[in-house]
């Protein structure tokens, strides 16, 4: 952390100011000022520099809510997944669930922890040992969490096929994962992420290797599912397409760092961040007319997370960057419209002069 | 699409990035001669008759292409969409012959710009049709860059192979397409790991491009990139379309990027194209009841329409049924469905493959 | 597991992997049948040669070498007690055996052995040896001890008189080619000048008959030597001296010359108790006539019956296989899923012991340790698997399982909690296991292999009867010098169907279970 830390402290008072986290009572899971950075080392000794994967990530998520992360790959919403999961360990910050921080957990609080966090992962046929029955696989976390008696086990397992529709389970029980369909496979990940009885259930592109007509199907199956069980839901994809359908709120995130959040529809209809708007500007629903006009997205590549870009990193590829404060300073998140937040100085308050104001440069 | 959002005051006056004004200008194209768009646009380029591949399995004889039949146009963008298992990568292996070992019966008629290329020698046809005339961008193909070999030279590779041209001159034409899918002229001394996936996505479509094909075969050219990459592509895509007057068969599982290039639809179920439709009316007015269903469970950004789950699975190649294929799962089954129709052709150019579109249905 | 299930059913449809899954079972059966049959005291016994093996001829050929047109003499055994005659008169036995010689062959060997009971002196024996013929010749006679071999084959008297051939074999000799020698010897030649005259001048009736009267010869000898005597003149061999080496020459010839007389033989043994009363003394006889062919197997040069170590070489070369390629390939798997899995420094030290290791040659530190150590085929498993662990294929199995840590299954089982220790065992190893099982059964010839390259090289384990061992045997003793093939083939011949065994159902088991060699 020594390389950055002079840095750091700016960024997290600004954030901080701007959007008051929710009290720590009522969300289920606060995720504060998480950072995870990974070390790159030459040799595997001298230090080159750090991946800022997560690089100041704060929100929170009630009982019940569903939010959906939305972006490109390599945005670093994979390892922040894996952070709130604890398979990292944040480089700051932390992850607090149930009013609780997870590094100041126990080994076995943080064991329980695990049983509380559904995981459904991408992709169904990876996410299933190849070698295991669906009997096997759904008995693994019960056996991992000391459900000892073999009849309780089975009784669980079955309740779980039932719970994501692959009825009856004898005709699953015996199979492997090979011999199920895409959709089927997704089905039995999502048994497996409910089979402990989960609080929470975090999603990463759950169907972005399906077919256009079993996604919906999924898709429904996890809406159902997070309502009917009152489930948090954190809901990973790069497809803003598939989130207005059960997501409540939307992040979108660009190189480590949330640039915007607001409710489904308000940021779908209302896009602020630039970046946002190349996002739903890039995803056209299918019209013939698409064909006929070029869409306007920018260019470039996202920025490397070893050495992002100073001021806003979007600014290398955003068409309105002014020059002299967009290459400088970053900005912190604005409200501009209610319950919508933005991390652009396009949406600084009227009045507000900027830190290093110079609006007249040209992009 | 007119998405222009309520931005910031001081923001608005700037002028929204025209993107591509940032991409290199092109060179007119230099070798007139054997340029791609010589034939008069809305001639005939492609007709493909009852096209069959079938592969031999330890399981059984899978029939991945089943008696397909299509026709394109000159500087058309033809689309084949299909759920995953339908039988369209193996259509383009068909069409470019490259056919793995276990075939166990490959049969059709393929004629390209007058001539049957399906009645050529392998070695006539990999010399006069695979690459110099119909090329092609693999699926993944951005990974299947040699890893030790420059880009520019790989893109060079099928000039110095097919044409027999020297160094310095497939050099120069391998500069003049990586101007055209928008690579800097520099990047033809890197390797494939410093180019990023669109880069490298960039230079597959530069090495399909670079003999100056007639067709080029794009199978899923966009699947493993990001949005913002991906709109990028489709943007080349439609610029050399326009300006080179290249034809393309887009070959794809994602409805919403199809209608980003498509000119014609051929949706392929089972092995089989259910409906051939020009554009227009594929993506507004569905024929095929499968072609409504599959609509219909597209998620769209700016509706607020729910989408609906096809029930069912497609039948297995393995087995497929004596009748109608999609029959199983279509919500307008009748008894006629027990027999397997023939594409039908409709009005406004369309094609369908089912019993409500003979003319007797249509009569009465 | 359905996985395997599925994978073995397919093993149906490579010719290879059912034939070589015949001779693996086809080993299994042969290894068990001797481990159950054939106790290991028994074959022990029987290795260390000795007394336990009198019985066997040596360096015999296996008996079915008769099947290819030949006929060859089988070991025959005559026991007293019930294939001989026994009278007894107060002090004196007479045992007589009898038997019929029928093969074209002679036997490799004849001896008789003795074993009398006695009180306090010993029994005197008489043996006797009668020929279809007529003819008796003295086998010697000696005092009986507890044993006594008499080895008929050794008796110098015999070989003199059969003019240096082998007592066995001018026993079992036609009696015709010596009478006909003597003819030449003794009468043809002195008389030669007057018999030349009447071969050149009379009719041959005159002249038989002549010859006949003068020799007392039979007719059929008298036409013999008129026969003999003319082919000579006809030659042009016409000059006295010249004719009389000629023939002396052929009379040599026909010393030399052994054809056996088919018939009945008799062995006579009259043995003076020198005890009067009844249980006091007892002589026991046992004839063999030792064949040329032996067993299944053929025997070596001390009489040991080949087929014990083929067969106890089964189970030992099995076992060492086995055992060599179950300690191997498991440990290095886990070792290199732990290494994989925990990364970092226990990775490092594991790789880097590996690269050391795969530096130090195999066999050599085997010779070294059986020349200066021990044989003993423990401590060459022990050394075996210590060095196999850490070997070439924990890079393999690295390469296998690096990818498959990463892969999302692992990374659920770490979001639901499972333990180190469960990831490496329950998920990572069995990942591997259908990669790992076909390189498993190819592995197993190739310890079998070392094994037997050890014992021929002279490591082998002293106490167990090996196929190494017999190679290194038949190559200590000239086997194929000699022209004992059979003693150098069967022993390869196993090593060769293990190796074939193994290598055809694993290569096929490779083709089932390694997807990129799966035939479409």
């Amino acid at each position: 952390m020594s390389a950055e830390s002079q840095t750091l402290p700016t960024d997290t008072a600004q954030v901080e100011t701007q959007v008051p986290p929710r009290t720590e009572g009522e969300a289920l899971l606060h995720a504060r000022q998480l950072h995870t950075w990974f070390e790159l080392r030459r040799w595997g000794i001298v230090r080159i520099g750090y991946v800022r994967a997560v690089d100041g990530v704060e929100f929170s998520l009630a009982r019940g809510e569903s939010v959906a992360f939305v972006g490109e790959s390599g945005c670093g919403k994979s390892s922040l997944i894996r952070t709130l999961l604890g398979l990292h360990k944040p480089t700051e910050g932390d992850v607090i669930f149930e009013g609780r921080k997870l590094s100041e957990r126990s080994r076995q609080e943080r064991h329980e922890y695990r049983a509380k966090v559904g995981y459904v992962q991408q992709d169904p046929y990876g996410a299933l040992p190849p070698f295991m029955s669906v009997r096997q696989i759904l008995a693994e976390p019960l056996i991992v969490h000391g459900v000892r008696d073999r009849a309780e086990r089975e009784r669980r397992i079955r309740a779980a096929l039932e719970e994501v529709r692959l009825s009856p389970p004898e005709e699953f029980l015996h199979k492997f994962p090979h011999m199920l369909s895409g959709g089927q496979q997704q089905r039995v990940v999502i048994a497996r992420a409910l089979i402990l009885k989960p609080e929470m259930i975090v999603a990463d592109e759950p169907v972005s290797m399906l077919d256009a007509s079993v996604r919906i199907e999924i898709l429904n199956l996890l809406r159902n599912i997070q309502r009917s069980h009152n489930l948090a839901l954190v809901f990973i994809t790069h497809d803003l397409s598939t989130v207005r359908y059960f997501a409540k709120r939307i992040f979108v995130m660009y190189a480590g760092k949330f640039v915007e959040e607001a409710p489904v529809d308000e940021l779908i209809d209302h896009p602020q961040h630039p970046y946002t708007q190349a996002l739903l500007t890039a995803l056209p629903d299918p019209d013939p007319e698409n064909a006929h006009r070029d869409t306007e997205v920018p260019g470039g590549e996202p920025p490397s997370l070893l050495n992002p870009p100073s001021g806003c990193r979007f600014h290398p590829r955003c068409p309105h960057a002014m020059q002299g404060l967009c290459d400088v300073e970053e900005p912190p998140l604005f409200e501009p419209r209610p319950q919508h937040h933005s991390a652009c100085w396009l949406q600084r308050p009227e009045g507000e002069q900027p830190p290093k104001a110079d609006p007249g440069a040209t992009p | 699409m007119s998405n222009t959002p309520p931005v910031h005051p001081d923001a608005s006056q700037q002028p929204r990035g025209d993107v591509l004004a940032d991409d290199p200008s092109y060179a007119p194209r230099q070798s007139g001669a054997e340029s791609a768009a010589s034939g008069a646009a809305g001639e005939t380029l492609l007709r493909v008759e009852n096209m069959h591949l079938h592969y031999r399995t330890q399981r059984g004889v899978v029939r991945a292409v089943d008696g397909i039949s299509f026709e394109m146009k000159r500087n058309e963008a033809l689309v084949v969409l299909g759920e995953s298992g339908c039988g369209k990568t193996s259509l383009t292996k068909a069409l470019l012959r490259t056919l793995p070992r276990n075939v166990a019966h490959f049969s059709g008629k393929v004629t390209l710009a007058g001539e049957e290329i399906s009645e050529l020698s392998e070695e006539q046809f990999r010399r006069t049709v695979r690459w110099s005339r119909i090329s092609m961008v693999m699926q993944a193909a951005m990974n299947a860059l040699n890893p030790v070999v420059r880009v520019g030279e790989q893109v060079a590779e099928p000039l110095r192979v097919h044409n027999g041209w020297s160094r310095e001159k497939s050099r120069e034409r391998a500069a003049e397409v990586f101007h055209l899918v928008g690579l800097p002229a520099d990047f033809l001394n890197r390797y494939p790991f410093e180019l990023s996936g669109g880069m490298r996505q960039r230079a597959v479509l530069a090495m399909a491009l670079v003999t100056d094909p007639l067709l080029v075969i794009l199978d899923e050219p966009t699947s493993a990139l990001d949005v913002l990459t991906q709109a990028n592509i489709m943007n080349v895509l439609k610029r050399i379309k326009r300006e080179m007057g290249t034809s393309f068969i887009l070959i794809t599982h994602d409805v919403a990027t199809s209608s980003e290039l498509a000119d014609r639809v051929a949706l392929m179920y089972a092995g089989q194209i259910v409906e051939d439709s020009p554009a227009q009316h594929y993506f507004t007015d569905p024929a095929h009841p499968y072609t409504k269903l599959l609509m219909a469970s597209v998620p769209r950004l700016r509706e607020v329409v729910e989408p609906e789950h096809i029930p069912g699975q497609p039948p297995s190649l393995l087995e497929l049924p004596e009748g109608c294929r999609f029959a199983d799962r279509c919500p307008s089954r009748h008894e006629r469905c027990g027999a397997n129709p023939e594409l039908q052709s409709l009005p406004d150019n369309r094609k369908a493959r089912c019993w409500l579109f003979t003319e007797e249905a249509q009569s009465t | 597991m359905s996985r395997w299930r599925e994978g073995f059913k397919q093993v149906r449809n490579y010719p290879s992997a059912i034939l070589g899954l015949a001779l693996i079972a086809f080993l299994f059966g042969l290894a068990a049948y001797t481990v159950v049959f054939l106790s290991f005291e028994e074959a022990e016994l029987h290795w260390r040669g000795q007394e336990a093996v009198r019985q066997n001829p040596i360096n015999a050929w296996p008996a079915w070498i008769n099947a290819f047109g030949y006929d060859l003499p089988e070991t025959m055994v005559l026991t007293s007690e019930e294939d001989a005659t026994v009278e007894r008169d107060g002090s004196e036995l007479r045992i007589e055996f009898e038997f019929d010689y029928t093969y074209s062959d002679f036997p490799s060997e004849m001896a008789l052995f003795l074993e009398a009971e006695f009180d306090e002196r010993l029994p005197y024996a008489r043996m006797r040896w009668h020929t279809p013929a007529g003819e008796v010749f003295p086998l010697g006679s000696r005092s009986v001890g507890a044993y006594e071999r008499v080895s008929i084959t050794q008796d110098s008297h015999l070989e003199r008189f059969f003019y240096g051939k082998y007592p066995h074999v001018g026993l079992l000799s036609d009696p015709r080619h010596q009478n006909q020698a003597e003819i030449l010897s003794d009468d043809v030649i002195p008389a030669l000048g007057e018999i030349v005259a009447w071969v050149a001048d009379d009719e041959q009736q005159v002249v038989t008959e002549r010859l006949g009267e003068q020799f007392v010869l039979t007719e059929e000898e008298a036409q013999w030597v008129f026969e003999e005597v003319r082919a000579l003149l006809a030659q042009g061999v016409d000059e006295q001296e010249r004719l009389a080496a000629a023939l002396q020459r052929r009379a040599d010839e026909l010393r030399a010359t052994a054809e056996v007389l088919p018939g009945t033989y008799r062995i006579e043994i009259l043995v003076d108790l020198m005890h009067t009363e009844e249980d006091a003394a007892d002589v026991r006889a046992t004839f063999v006539s030792y064949g040329l062919v032996h067993g299944v197997a053929g025997t070596d040069h001390m009489r040991r019956d080949l087929s014990v170590a083929l067969m106890w070489g089964t189970p030992v070369a099995l076992a060492f296989g086995l055992l060599a390629a179950v300690g191997t390939t498991i440990t290095t798997l886990i070792i290199a899923a732990i290494g994989v899995w925990f990364g970092g420094i226990i990775d490092a030290t594991i790789q880097r012991i590996t690269e050391v290791n795969i530096i130090l040659p195999l066999l050599p530190i085997l010779v070294m340790i059986g020349t200066l150590y021990s044989t003993s085929i423990w401590l060459m498993l022990g050394v075996v698997i210590l060095l196999g662990i850490f070997s070439a294929s924990i890079k393999m199995y690295r390469a296998m399982l690096l990818p498959i840590r990463e892969s999302p299954y692992i990374e659920a089982a770490r979001a639901y909690g499972a333990g180190n220790f469960r990831i490496v065992f329950r998920y990572m190893i069995p990942r591997v296991l259908p990669v790992l099982i076909p390189s498993f059964v190819t592995l197993i010839p190739t310890y079998v292999f070392l094994e037997a390259s050890l014992a021929v090289l002279g490591l082998g384990d002293p106490t167990l009867p090996t196929w190494g061992k017999l190679l290194h045997d038949a190559q200590e003793h000239g086997a194929l010098e000699f022209g004992h093939y059979y003693w150098v083939l069967a022993p390869t011949v196993m090593l060769m169907l293990t190796g074939l065994g193994f290598a055809m159902f694993g290569f096929a088991l490779d083709r089932i279970f390694n997807p990129r060699l799966r035939r479409i």
